[in-house]
């Protein structure tokens, strides 16, 4: 689907570079310019103007001076948050939380397609793919509806299970030694199969000529995956690999904030969750900005880290 | 060619095909037994008896649901901005991906910079939040429209589909007499049905799953999405307060978890409806996302 390489003609073909020609171009093609405002608007409006925004970390943000007059105090919301008395935690949890998605979460797509791809049998094949993609598609309080309703002490399935088996209920969202698992496995659950498509895309460019070669040389099918599917799926895989190590402390705010309850902040607080309570419910706009700077800092010193090593070792990067 | 396989790969099949119908089992699970709940018979429910079938067969629980004004309420709010929502996308979607596919355009290149630009550096929580207080969205259901009128991410796929138009339908249409605005309407829309209807779905999921900017933006319980009733209804804050304006117990036979798992349901089904669409073109939408650019 690339481009159509004919030569161009109309509107406006004018490859003279000078002002005039410019100006005449943008003139006589006005109307797709004119079409560009709007969105061109949004753009600058909510995405530019809030990156603008990002100044107020470094103020003492009052509502009624705006970000223009507001007080500039240097790094002082930084200092406070550094000695945030729970910042241990929050930074604690976060990590971890991440460290297990990279862990778990990462290679279950990848795994699902390695076993969907040595299918046989395509009509199968089919009715795998259209239930693991499904949930991708469910809201997080969907997901959480139902998890809630799995583990519930009352009429969950899982407790159930338990006292079948002799043993006793456990009221599992409310306990915080369990929050983590159930971040985890709810979210490998819910996006397994949908991240899997894009392994299925690298696994499917890989050219089936090598396979036949391969098959000449007798080839068993371990050694094949071995040596075709596995290297062919490596440019995909450490590329999300980045991608992911880039938002090492984005864990995603929807998923946790809704499972979170008091009983849970010792192992669940994040970074995320902590920024919306003080924020949005406490008010603290100065603050909750400078959180967020931290983050993103953060986010692109592992990248270009990760990015680093990743060029020594495997050859792969994203720039 | 067929070669005979070894033992071990015999084995490996059989392993495999067991593991991806394990998969879908635990996939499954969830969803039959929240549907069994919300169809069970009280009685059945809070005795543990349930499991993935329902016990006796029950709709009072769905009955109060949608006796509810509240859920109504909440339901049509989501419908509202699922709707509109989606309008306002395509048309700025559309319109901004036109010019964009052109590669005569000058500028087209820093534009598209600009554009993906945001991919990269998104939008920090509060400036955004003041952003949308400062005009005067806080409460209201614009707050849940305007601030995601458009996905860079959509538009891309847009531009990149547009680009595969021929030139020459276009230029027709121009010598014809058709303005610009016409071209877009009248050629470059109907030959884009595939696109069209892959971001619409994509736009239309999105909204109705949206509770992240209501906790943001509303918090005005008249006004707020199915996502977060549901959510609510959930952490109990509201569970108590249905019943008790049902004040029906004695006539119906409902319970709180029956009513949750019921609530639920109403919430999925949308979904599920949709879904079979959804897999036909979101599968080719993801993998042109992920093929080109």
């Amino acid at each position: 689907m690339s481009a159509p390489n004919i030569v161009q003609t109309k509107p406006g073909d004018s490859s003279k570079t000078d002002f005039a020609g410019l100006l005449r171009f943008i003139v006589r093609n006005r109307a797709l310019y004119i079409m560009l405002i709007p969105g061109m608007l949004y753009f600058l409006v909510f995405k530019y103007f809030p990156l603008a925004g990002s100044v107020i970390a470094f103020q003492d943000y009052n509502i009624f001076k705006g970000f223009l007059d507001s007080e500039w105090v240097g790094f002082k919301w930084f200092e406070q948050f550094f000695s945030y008395p729970n910042l241990l935690r929050l930074l604690k949890n976060t990590v971890i939380i991440s460290f297990y998605q990279i862990i778990f979460t990462f290679p279950a797509p990848i795994l699902l397609a390695i076993l969907l791809n040595e299918l046989r049998m395509q009509s199968f094949k089919r009715v795998v793919q259209t239930i693991v993609y499904l949930p991708h598609f469910l809201s997080w309080t969907i997901v959480f509806g139902f998890v809630y309703t799995l583990l519930s002490v009352q009429t969950g399935f899982v407790n159930h299970a338990i006292e079948a088996l002799g043993g006793s209920s456990v009221n599992f969202l409310q306990k915080a030694e369990y929050f983590r698992t159930i971040i985890i496995s709810s979210g490998i659950w819910k996006e397994m199969g949908w991240s899997a498509i894009v392994f299925l895309a690298a696994i499917s460019g890989i050219s089936p000529s090598l396979y036949e070669a391969a098959k000449m040389d007798g080839a068993s099918r371990f050694k094949q995956f071995l040596h075709i599917t596995l290297p062919g799926m490596t440019p995909a895989i450490m590329i999300l690999l980045l991608l992911k190590i880039g938002h090492i402390l984005d864990l995603g705010f929807e998923q946790i904030y809704l499972f979170l309850n008091p009983m849970t902040l010792s192992t669940g607080d994040i970074l995320d969750t902590y920024a919306y309570r003080i924020g949005i419910l406490g008010g603290k706009y100065s603050l909750t900005t400078a959180i967020g700077l931290f983050k993103s800092v953060v986010g692109l010193l592992m990248l270009v880290i990760a990015n680093r090593a990743s060029k020594a070792t495997t050859g792969e990067g994203l720039y | 060619m067929k070669i005979k396989q070894s033992f071990g790969e015999k084995l490996f099949d059989i392993f495999n095909i067991t593991l991806l119908l394990l998969t879908c089992a635990v996939i499954l699970v969830p969803l039959l037994h929240v549907l069994a709940g919300s169809l069970s018979e009280t009685n059945a429910l809070i005795h543990a008896k349930v499991t993935l079938w329902p016990v006796g067969l029950n709709f009072d629980n769905y009955i109060l649901v949608f006796q509810n004004t509240t859920f109504w309420r909440s339901f049509f709010v989501t419908v509202f901005i699922t709707l509109t929502g989606t309008t306002i996308n395509m048309l700025l979607t559309i319109f901004t991906g036109y010019p964009l596919s052109k590669t005569f355009l000058r500028g087209r290149k820093p534009f598209l910079l600009f554009i993906i630009f945001t991919m990269i550096f998104t939008a920090p929580m509060i400036p955004s939040y003041l952003l949308v207080k400062e005009l005067g969205l806080l409460n209201s259901v614009w707050a849940l429209i305007v601030p995601g009128a458009l996905a860079a991410f959509n538009l891309i796929l847009c531009i990149t589909f547009f680009r595969g138009l021929p030139e020459e339908l276009f230029e027709a249409a121009r010598v014809d007499g058709m303005n610009e605005y016409r071209v877009v309407a009248q050629i470059a829309f109907p030959l884009s049905m595939p696109i069209v209807v892959t971001l619409a779905l994509f736009y239309a999921v999105s909204h109705w799953n949206n509770y992240y900017s209501a906790l943001l933006y509303i918090t005005d319980p008249d006004i707020r999405p199915l996502q977060l009733y549901l959510y609510n209804l959930l952490a109990q804050f509201e569970t108590s307060d249905t019943l008790s304006q049902m004040n029906s117990m004695v006539t119906y036979d409902i319970s709180p978890q029956g009513l949750q798992n019921a609530t639920i349901i109403v919430a999925t089904i949308p979904i599920v409806i949709i879904y079979p669409f959804i897999q036909r073109h979101f599968i080719k939408g993801a993998m042109i996302g992920s093929l080109k650019e």
